[in-house]
């Protein structure tokens, strides 16, 4: 036996990554990392979000090749070249979204694209059948095979990732956020059925945001922080500070030029009890003139969510929205925008920008009718204007006729700020205003949120980069499943309290 | 890396914008030399008379495939306003009264077509295809499948007359043409257009009425298809119930030759003019060649697909 949580290894370990390095144009996602895993262990991967966790499992699963490093399976050396060498090599990956076709049964999805294996030329339904069977036996589903996959739960249908992936004689599986879309009764039967797989000597790489489930699950631990690999943990002697510690390191907070701008405390934005069925319950919070107020949170704790039914894109169920001290009624985003809420979405090409049109036209768009008058546009007027708002924006393009897909994700994004300038409006929400730009674009956007708060508005700004919540907020309200779980004052705040709260992991500490 | 881009992007539009103007000045330049009659001022306005129906349809169409749906009813909406308008007349109303109610009834249809697709959430295509076969068979129903003749004389010169020399459906594209093409640059309704197919969720978040603008789109397209059934009656001097029967594909293909793109956000008005133009000039060329009618349809089909394969290769 070489069961881990007895601190001895005996056998070669079933995977080993050595000296693993990948670059994208210059940025190192991946500096040397060093992984191993055991047959018959349950190995947690834990870090931030773009820590690199998501680019180490793509290079095992074939998905990227990397620069540098070695992967060895069972001693053995690979180099996958496509996901499904990697397959047959016996990585399974268990991804968050299902690779399977509802419209076909269980069994067909379990073998799709190698039903030759069941005879030539015509399948041989029955011996198909009696395998998918077994398979789901092995990993205690008890349904009948031929069921439609569209048919089954969620839990259901990862169980039968879990069994396609098992028979390609899957030894190594990853499991990448298992159970963010589990009830918790199908999270226990997918406990059960990890921990059966782990008696049967498979290992297996689970990443999680959420600590308890690692404390409950893992055998060790390891934690990787901006591409590196910071250290492995047995769970039984790691406590949870230690874990959040390593996760989050010291970093330099110089980066976020914030100055306090709220003047005299003067209520801007007060939302009292905003909720939408299943997805936000009862939130409530307010922000002053003049503040940043941060929102952390994992990813699906209902943050964007909370965005979109502020700002009228989704339904409410209930809650009430003042601004300024008036009620106001949010129905549609038209409503929004015309009381004055600005909103930079996260998706910035999916739903912030018309890539095809051109910057000017994507200036003006939300603020048209000012550039109206008797039903058409005042050409020249508006010209003037997007010229203005580039300049003052540091815009690198052509010229205002430039098709906004043609700029760079630094200058998209501030055209996608740039917008709702025109408008003057009260009160941003602004969620990942940064993702996927460059360091010298973030400083300036950042600077340009410090001018806004300047002039009395107030802030919303959604982000999962715990550096800059800290480093940008007067305050940060935390987010978990959909609910207001913390608010801390900047002073009190630290990335450890954050992330505690956000994970709901206080659990580890006893 | 950024010049490169602008290079790029500007040969890309550049290109775009007058290729379709190439492609008809080549047609017109190669017909002309083999056909002397070709060129002569009575040919050019017969052609011009002759796409005058398609370029309606095609006006319209060009507004719904900039939002990135499709309009595949257009021809059943111009059968039933022309009958709608003959049947009126042949009542005793007025012949400028009875066309309004013709232009009414296509508006009404054109927003039941839109407001399937946006209130309803039924695809563009396949809501205009269900639309289609049923005004066609109201068309049927209304008239009992039997031309209605409609030979009042202040009525058939809108199809038939000419004002300074011009034939008047001429005249009727023309102001088509730069009334939808003013509005599309000009207004905000024809900039929601361009942004709501460029990206729906964008301009729903711009505070666009998205919901709003289409229903609009696909009825003001029923309008143009309105318009085209009463000049064609007119020109006809009676009501086919089966008038229209294909001229959507038409429409679609002169929308295509111009250059507008079928997911939406890209286009223009003068594409489509210029596409309806190519249309109309092959069929009249090749008729003044004596081309059978069989080969007639093989060479459009060909200029149809040459004219979408150039425009992809431009693109990537």
């Amino acid at each position: 036996m070489n069961h881990i949580e007895r601190g001895i290894t005996i056998t070669a370990p079933l995977l080993s990554m050595v000296g693993i390095h990948k670059s994208f144009a210059r940025v190192h996602v991946l500096k040397h990392v060093d992984f191993t895993l055991q047959a018959g262990e349950i190995h947690a991967l834990l870090g931030e979000n773009g820590a690199g966790k998501s680019t180490l499992i793509k290079v095992l699963s074939g998905i990227y090749s990397a620069d540098q490093g070695r992967i060895h399976i069972d001693g053995k050396e690979q180099v996958f070249k496509s996901p499904r060498a990697a397959l047959v090599a016996g990585v399974g990956v268990i991804h968050q979204e299902f690779n399977l076709v509802p419209h076909l049964s269980i069994c067909e999805n379990i073998f799709l694209g190698r039903e030759h294996l069941f005879g030539r030329g015509w399948i041989r339904w029955r011996k198909m059948r009696r395998e998918a069977l077994l398979w789901l036996e092995k990993i205690g589903l008890l349904v009948d095979p031929s069921c439609k996959v569209g048919e089954l739960s969620i839990g259901q249908q990862q169980m039968v990732e879990i069994a396609k992936a098992l028979s390609f004689d899957a030894q190594i599986l990853v499991l990448d956020e298992p159970t963010a879309a589990l009830t918790q009764s199908e999270k226990k039967a997918l406990f059960a059925t990890l921990c059966r797989l782990r008696e049967k000597q498979v290992g297996m790489i689970y990443i999680s945001h959420r600590l308890e489930e690692i404390e409950e699950l893992c055998d060790r631990i390891t934690v990787l922080r901006n591409g590196e690999s910071i250290g492995t943990r047995m769970t039984k002697e790691t406590s949870m500070d230690e874990l959040v510690g390593l996760m989050v390191g010291r970093k330099i907070q110089e980066q976020f030029p914030r100055e306090l701008t709220i003047k005299q405390p003067a209520e801007r934005l007060r939302v009292e009890g905003l909720t939408q069925q299943g997805k936000v319950s009862q939130v409530s919070f307010s922000i002053q003139a003049g503040e940043i107020l941060g929102m952390a949170g994992l990813i699906g704790a209902g943050r964007t969510e909370m965005a979109n039914l502020l700002f009228g894109v989704q339904k409410q169920d209930a809650g009430e929205i003042w601004l300024d001290g008036k009620q106001i009624r949010i129905r549609h985003p038209r409503d929004a925008i015309q009381a004055g809420l600005a909103y930079v979405t996260e998706d910035r090409k999916g739903e912030g920008l018309v890539l095809s049109r051109s910057v000017k036209e994507n200036f003006t768009l939300p603020s048209l009718a000012s550039f109206t008058k008797g039903g058409f546009i005042r050409k020249q007027q508006e010209n003037e204007m997007a010229e203005k708002l580039m300049r003052q924006l540091g815009i690198r393009s052509t010229g205002i006729e430039q098709k906004v897909g043609f700029l760079s994700g630094g200058n998209q994004q501030k055209v996608a700020i740039g917008k709702w300038l025109l408008h003057q409006p009260k009160v941003w929400i602004l969620d990942e205003p940064t993702r996927g730009v460059d360091i010298g674009a973030k400083r300036e956007i950042y600077q340009l949120i410090n001018q806004l708060t300047e002039q009395g508005m107030a802030i919303l700004l959604i982000s999962s980069d715990l550096p800059e919540v800290l480093g940008m907020s007067d305050r940060i309200l935390v987010m978990r499943e959909g609910k207001r779980v913390a608010l801390f004052n900047r002073e009190d705040a630290d990335e450890e309290k954050v992330m505690q709260a956000a994970s709901g992991g206080g659990s580890l500490l006893a | 890396m950024h010049r490169e881009m602008k290079a790029r992007d500007l040969r890309v539009s550049w290109l775009q914008k007058m290729g379709p103007l190439a492609g008809l000045l080549l047609i017109i330049i190669l017909l002309s030399t083999i056909s002397h009659d070709f060129l002569s001022m009575s040919n050019i306005f017969n052609v011009l008379r002759q796409i005058s129906i398609n370029a309606l349809l095609a006006f319209g169409m060009t507004l719904v495939i900039l939002t990135g749906g499709i309009d595949l009813s257009v021809g059943s909406i111009l059968a039933l306003s022309g009958v709608l308008t003959a049947g009126m007349m042949g009542m005793g109303i007025e012949p400028w009264l009875a066309s309004l109610i013709g232009i009414i009834a296509g508006a009404v249809m054109g927003s039941i077509n839109g407001l399937l697709i946006t209130k309803g959430r039924v695809a563009p295509f396949i809501a205009t295809l269900a639309t289609m076969s049923l005004f066609r068979g109201l068309t049927l129903v209304y008239s009992e499948g039997r031309p209605i003749i409609s030979d009042d004389y202040s009525f058939v010169i809108m199809g038939q007359g000419y004002f300074l020399e011009i034939p008047i459906p001429v005249i009727w594209i023309l102001i088509c043409f730069f009334v939808l093409g003013f509005i599309l640059k000009n207004t905000p309704f024809g900039r929601h257009i361009y942004a709501l197919g460029g990206n729906e969720e964008a301009a729903l978040l711009a505070g666009i009425r998205t919901v709003g603008v289409k229903v609009a789109v696909y009825t003001l397209s029923g309008i143009f298809a309105a318009l085209a059934g009463i000049i064609l009656t007119a020109r006809l001097s009676s009501a086919q119930p089966t008038m229209g029967t294909g001229y959507e594909l038409s429409a679609i293909a002169a929308v295509v030759l111009g250059g507008t793109s079928l997911t939406g956000g890209k286009g223009w008005i003068t594409g489509t003019l210029i596409g309806a133009m190519i249309i109309g000039v092959l069929d009249n060329g090749l008729n003044l060649l004596n081309v059978s009618s069989f080969y007639q349809q093989v060479v459009k089909g060909a200029v149809i697909l040459i004219a979408v394969l150039l425009d992809r290769s431009q693109k990537t």
